[in-house]
Parts: C-alpha cells; structure tokens; sequence
C-alpha cells in the first residue's frame, strides 16, 4: 500500500471533521491547536497515511495537501 | 525517501481567502470541485461563472474566474444572455434551491429546453440556507423548517420537488444527472458528473444539468458529520443518484 | 440610406439595428410587437441572435446577461411587461451594464388598456425597481426622432454603464412615417476593463455585482453611482423650445402629446396668441433650468400629459411659486385633439 501524509494548513480549517470521518486509516484528529479564526485545526496525529486523498476531496475549505511517500531505489 | 505532493490546493481556488461558509458545509466542497474541473479542463481564462442569491452569493470571492452576480432566481437568463453574446466563452450557473426551484423555476424549465449550451450546478440542501433555515421546494415530507415548524404537510406545501426529473421530461437537454457530495465516494462521482457536464458544453451538445444534494448543518440543527449521513439516510431516499439524461446514451 | 415610409415599431428596430446591436432579447406586448417580431427576421442573418424569453423578467436578465459581455443589446416591451423588468433593471443600473430599452407606453394601471398613453412616467424616471438608480429616459415625439434617439441610446449606455430608456406611446409605434435611418458606429468605447469574458486579454478576472455588504462599500457604491447620474443632469439634458421665449402660456408635455399641442400652437400664434412650449427630449435628467426660466416670464403654464399628472410634478419643482400650472390630461387610451387644447389655451388667456 502507498504511504502518505498530510499537511493541514491550518488557517483554513474550519473543524468541521468531515475529513476525520472520511479518512480510512483514522489518522486525522481535531488537535488541541486554535487558529486566528478560532477553530481548530486538524492534524495527523499517527503514521498510516496511504495517500488516497479521501480528506482532501472531502475537506469544504481545501485546506489538505497529500504527499505520497516513495522509497527511492 | 521522496515526497511528492498529490494533491494541493486548485490553481482557480482565490489565494487566501477563507469562505464565509459554516464548518462542514457542502457550498465548500462543490467550489472545490468546480475549481478541479475547471483546472483539469484548462478553461479558467474562458469560463464565466452566475452566483445566485443564496448562501453561495459571494462565491465570486473563492473561485477565481469572471462572476456576475444574478438577482434572485434569474441565473439562467443571465447565463443565456452571457453565451449568446460570447459563445466562445463556458457559462455556468450555481444555484440554491430555493433559487432555481422556486423564485427561479420559469427561468430553469426555459434554459433547459432552449438547450442553451451552458451548465447548471444545482445545490439542494432542502432548505433556505441564507435567510435562517426556511422551508424550500425541496423540503422533505415532515422535515422541520423555520416556516414549517410542525414539518412539512404535504397537503398544505406539496411533495418536495425533483428537479432532475421534472426537467428530464423535456426533449432538449443534454446532460441531466443528480450527485451528491455527502462523502467521499459520492464526491468522486460528483466530480465525473460536473466534468461530463462543462465537456457536453464545450462541445456543444447542449445544456447540462448536475443537481447536487448538499446539507446545510446549520439550519439542520446537525454536526456536519451528522448532517451528511442525513443527506444520505433521508434525502438519497426520495432523491435518488443517477444519469436522468444522457445526450451520448440517446444517441447510442 | 434615402427616406423610407416606416412604422414606428419597426423604424425603432431599423435604427438599433444600424448602430450595431445584433442581439435582441424579448417577450410578445400590444403595441410593440413589431419590435420582436423584425429583430426575429433580421438579427440571425446578420450573426446576431433573437431570443424569445419566456417573461419579461426572464428577457430583462437576458439583456443583462449580453450588455455584461460589452455588447450591445436592446429589449422592448409595453408598461406591464416593463413592471416586471423593474427588478432587472434595478440590478443592470447597480451593476452598471449597458442595455437599451424600449418602452412603447400603453394605458394602465394593471392591465389597463392596449391603446397609447403616457402612464409610466413615474416608473421610467422615479424608479419602477428598488434602489438609487437612475435611467436615462429619452422621449421622441416623431418617428425621425424616435430612430435617432435610439441610436443615441446605444452611445449613452456605453458612455455611461447605464441602462437607457426610449419612452415611446402607442402612437408613435403604430404610426407610419418617413424617416431616414443612417449607419451609426457611434463612439468606440472600450469594454474590455471592464466587460465579462476577457480574463485572457485583460490578465485577470472581472466582477461584475451590486451587492455589497459591508455598509461602508455600499455607500461609495451609490455615492459613484449618483456622480454619474450628477455628470447626466450635467451634460444629457436635452429639450426643444418651441415659440417658448415670448409665451404668455408655455405648455410643457413630451412625446406624441408635444406633437399635437403644436399644431394647436401654429393655430393660435396665427390669431396672435402667445403661446409656447419647452419639450423635454431628456425625461431625465429633466431639463429644469429652461422651464423655470422660461416659465418666469410666462403668465401660465399649461401642463399636458396623456396620464392623470405625472410629468406636472417635475414641472411645478421647476416653476416653483411663481407661475401658476395647470394640467390637462387624458388617460385611458385618448389622445388631445388640436381643437379641445386650443380651447384650453383660450379659456386660461
Ligand atoms: C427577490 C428576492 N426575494 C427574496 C430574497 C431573499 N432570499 C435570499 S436567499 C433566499 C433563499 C436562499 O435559499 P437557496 O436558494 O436554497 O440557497 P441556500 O442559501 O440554501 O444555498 C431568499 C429567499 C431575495 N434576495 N430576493
Ligand atoms: S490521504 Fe487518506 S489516509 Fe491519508 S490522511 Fe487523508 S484520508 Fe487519511
Ligand atoms: S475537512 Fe477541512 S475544514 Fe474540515 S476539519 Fe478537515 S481540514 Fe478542517
Ligand atoms: S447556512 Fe447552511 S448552506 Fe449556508 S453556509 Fe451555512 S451550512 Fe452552508
Ligand atoms: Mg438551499
């Protein structure tokens, strides 16, 4: 399986969760962080990305860039 | 070890803007979206965008194409006068439910069968989201609302309105299909859907429909989470996904 | 092209079409439909487009939907069609987008009648829609002036970003005249900085919009929008004066109406009475500074509308205290006749 992560910017999420509930591999929380706007941001908290952009696609306010992760030979 | 990055931000995304959308509402996710299609289709110079009167009348602010911006309902004429004038041009319009399907009904019945070659991205959240949670054509059948506080009667509002069948009784469509951005599995087929439909424009087959079932957490009373499992549970019931009208299918 | 023997209607439509507009957007009234019905014949064979809407309101949005992209484009109705306009046009003035419309008047309210009248004055020149907005009304009185009025209308809309309106009676679109319609270019006025479907030429993406919700926005919104209509009442009014100077009885009226009193005019001039009329061309901006001056040197001043007095209230802001005004109207679908206004005028002498 592909390996990944995230990175949230984080001032434009909102807390919605939406892409805590759309992640396969639960590796997204709400962190303990607060933004300017007052929410706050969700973070990955474990390793286990695979990269399927599943919180990406899901997140209203486009605030999730996926890496995919490759071993160089 | 190397990185690279998958996904990122749509280029037609405005730069540094925050919307002024809830948390976890599906206004969001449908501009994002529309911004991927536009990308993926290299069309931002050329696409001109109608925002609604509804939550999404500032939409101009997040995608980053020319807007005008069209009294209440009245997108689709606006539209028609954008691409008669410039048919070089990818016109669409993004409108609330309570937009095209009540004040605005006469003006989406007439764009969709001139067949104007324009797109239309229809967001129903089964509310008036903008003035506080009314209730909208697309009320459901007991579903609670600020102007229908006991839920909706039947015998006093009607059955909510399909929109995508009633207008897929007529001959000249396109393009007619109902998506829903509830989670991500419905997203993808949203995204195949909303492309299909600027496409079906750009050639010229004629006008395109996408009805988006959305939610509205806020007026729902609901998490977003939640809320979109309702969107699931209660209005794919009564909305059902899929293909209405398919110009390639009817020409098979 | 020489002098041709024309409908008004359909002279209206000649003239829009020879000043360059190529799109027509619109929906079936008495007394006008000619004006559709031409653009439907012509405007596809010259690579233009006649779109029949399925209301007005629907028609005013395709118009707005053509001046966004910087073209020019014209709609005509009759009074109740333009009442369901008034929301378009509210949105076409607050978004500042060139149209021409053309409003044929026939009797109201409501439904009223199919025969001329001169009832939306009101609604032409003191709103209709919502809002501090302002058309440009320009009233012709004949079939000439109707064709070049029009053409005019184009070159204002586009001077200005605002909507243009031909207030025309009944009348005048059933009447049939000789007129001559020129080739018009008019002035070239450049729409890319600010017209829609342009991102590729101008480098980026344009807006065009009324709403504005911080209340600080809003208020310079409308502050620009009134220097604009402050630049109109500077350098649009137009009028004719006829005999006006030395009239004891200066009438005021417009548009058929001002026909018709002049010939009463020539009539009484020739028994030796001094009766005269200033005629606003422009109904705004309303020509205010002549009648007022004129009618300071008059004994009465006459006014004559085909309504219940609408025009009256402009005139009596202009003449104020000093002159007494009087009006004479007929509503409904009448028009004056030469012989009951010269009776007028004799009574008030
Ligand atoms: C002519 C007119 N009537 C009423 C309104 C008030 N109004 C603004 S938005 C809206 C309804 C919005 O609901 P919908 O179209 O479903 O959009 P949403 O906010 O749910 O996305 C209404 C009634 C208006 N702006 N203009
Ligand atoms: S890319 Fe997939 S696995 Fe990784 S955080 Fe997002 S949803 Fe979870
Ligand atoms: S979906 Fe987007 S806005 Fe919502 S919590 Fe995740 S990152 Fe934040
Ligand atoms: S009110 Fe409803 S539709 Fe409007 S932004 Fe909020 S959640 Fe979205
Ligand atoms: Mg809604």
């Amino acid at each position: 399986m592909a390996k990944g992560r995230v990175e949230v910017l984080e001032e434009y999420c909102k807390s919605c969760g939406l892409c805590v509930a759309a992640c396969p591999m639960k590796v997204l929380r709400i962190s303990e962080k607060i933004n300017s706007k007052g929410y706050r941001p969700v973070e990955q908290y474990k390793e286990g990305c695979i990269a399927c952009k599943m919180c990406a696609m899901t997140c209203p306010d486009a605030a999730i860039e996926v890496y995919k992760i490759e071993d160089n030979q | 070890m190397k990185e690279t990055k998958i996904y990122e931000r749509p280029k037609s995304w405005k730069k540094g803007v925050h919307t002024h959308y809830c948390p976890g509402c599906g206004h969001g996710i449908t501009h994002r979206i529309l911004c991927e299609v536009i990308d993926e289709l290299g069309i931002q110079e050329k696409t001109i965008g109608i925002a609604p009167v509804g939550c999404a009348a500032m939409m101009y602010d997040y995608i980053d194409v020319d807007f005008c911006e069209a009294a209440h309902g009245r997108a689709p004429a606006l539209a028609t006068g954008l691409k008669r004038t410039r048919p070089d041009q990818v016109v669409f319009t993004y409108q609330g439910d309570g937009d095209l399907a009540s004040i605005g009904t006469a003006e989406i019945v007439h764009v969709a069968n001139r067949g104007e070659k324009i797109t239309t991205i229809f967001i129903n959240n089964a509310i008036y989201g903008m003035t506080g949670g009314q209730m909208a054509p697309t009320t459901l059948v007991g579903q609670r609302a600020t102007t229908c506080p006991e839920g909706r009667d039947p015998n006093l509002a009607g059955y909510p309105m399909r929109m995508c069948e009633l207008l897929a009784t007529l001959k000249t469509p396109a393009y007619i299909a109902r998506v829903s951005v509830a989670q991500p599995k419905y997203i993808i087929e949203a995204k195949k859907a909303i492309k299909k439909a600027f496409e079906y424009q750009i050639s010229g087959k004629g006008y395109s429909f996408v009805e988006v079932l959305s939610n509205c957490p806020t007026n729902w009373g609901m998490q977003p989470v939640k809320a979109f499992e309702w969107t699931v549970s209660a209005m794919m019931p009564y909305y059902p996904l899929g293909v209405f009208k398919d110009f390639d299918k009817e020409a098979e | 092209m020489a002098r041709v023997l024309m409908k008004g209607t359909e002279a209206i439509a000649e003239a829009a079409i020879q000043a360059g507009c190529k799109y027509f957007f619109g929906y079936p009234i008495t007394p006008q439909n000619e004006i559709p019905e031409y653009m439907s014949a012509k405007l596809p064979k010259i690579g233009g487009a006649y779109v029949q809407a399925e209301s007005e309101v629907a028609a005013i949005n395709m118009v707005m939907g053509g001046g966004a992209t910087g073209t020019k484009i014209m709609t005509s109705s009759s009074s109740p069609g333009i009442s369901l306009m008034s929301e378009g046009l509210s949105y076409i003035a607050g978004c500042e987008i060139p149209a021409v419309i053309v409003n044929v008047m026939r009797a109201g309210p409501g439904l009223g009648g199919i025969l001329p009248a001169q009832g939306d004055y009101f609604q032409a020149t003191k709103g209709g829609g919502n809002g501090d907005y302002r058309l440009l009304v320009l009233a012709p009185s004949t079939l000439q002036e109707a064709v070049d009025l029009t053409q005019l209308a184009f070159d204002l809309a586009f001077k200005y970003r605002n909507p243009v309106m031909i207030l025309a009676d009944g009348f005048m679109g059933q009447m049939m005249e000789a007129v001559e319609i020129k080739e018009y270019k008019g002035q070239d006025y450049d729409v890319v900085p600010w017209a829609l479907g342009n991102m590729e030429k101008r480098g980026k993406r344009t807006i065009l919009k009324s709403l504005y919700l911080d209340p600080g926005d809003l208020e310079h919104h409308n502050i620009k929008l009134n220097e604009k209509y402050k630049k109109m009442q500077e350098e649009e009014v137009r009028y004719e004066e006829f005999y006006a100077d030395d009239a004891d009885v200066l009438i005021a009226a417009f548009g058929t109406t001002a026909r018709i009193a002049k010939s009463a005019i020539v009539n009484l001039r020739k028994e030796g009475k001094k009766v005269g009329m200033v005629r606003p061309i422009t109904l705004f901006p309303f020509p205010y500074d002549v009648i007022k001056e004129r009618a300071s040197k008059a004994k009465h001043v006459l006014v004559m509308e085909m309504n219940m007095g609408q025009m009256l209230e402009d005139v009596k802001l202009a003449v104020g205290e000093r002159t007494p005004v009087s009006f004479f109207g007929h509503a409904g679908g009448i028009s004056h006749s030469v012989k009951e206004i010269e009776e007028k005028i004799r009574e008030i002498l």
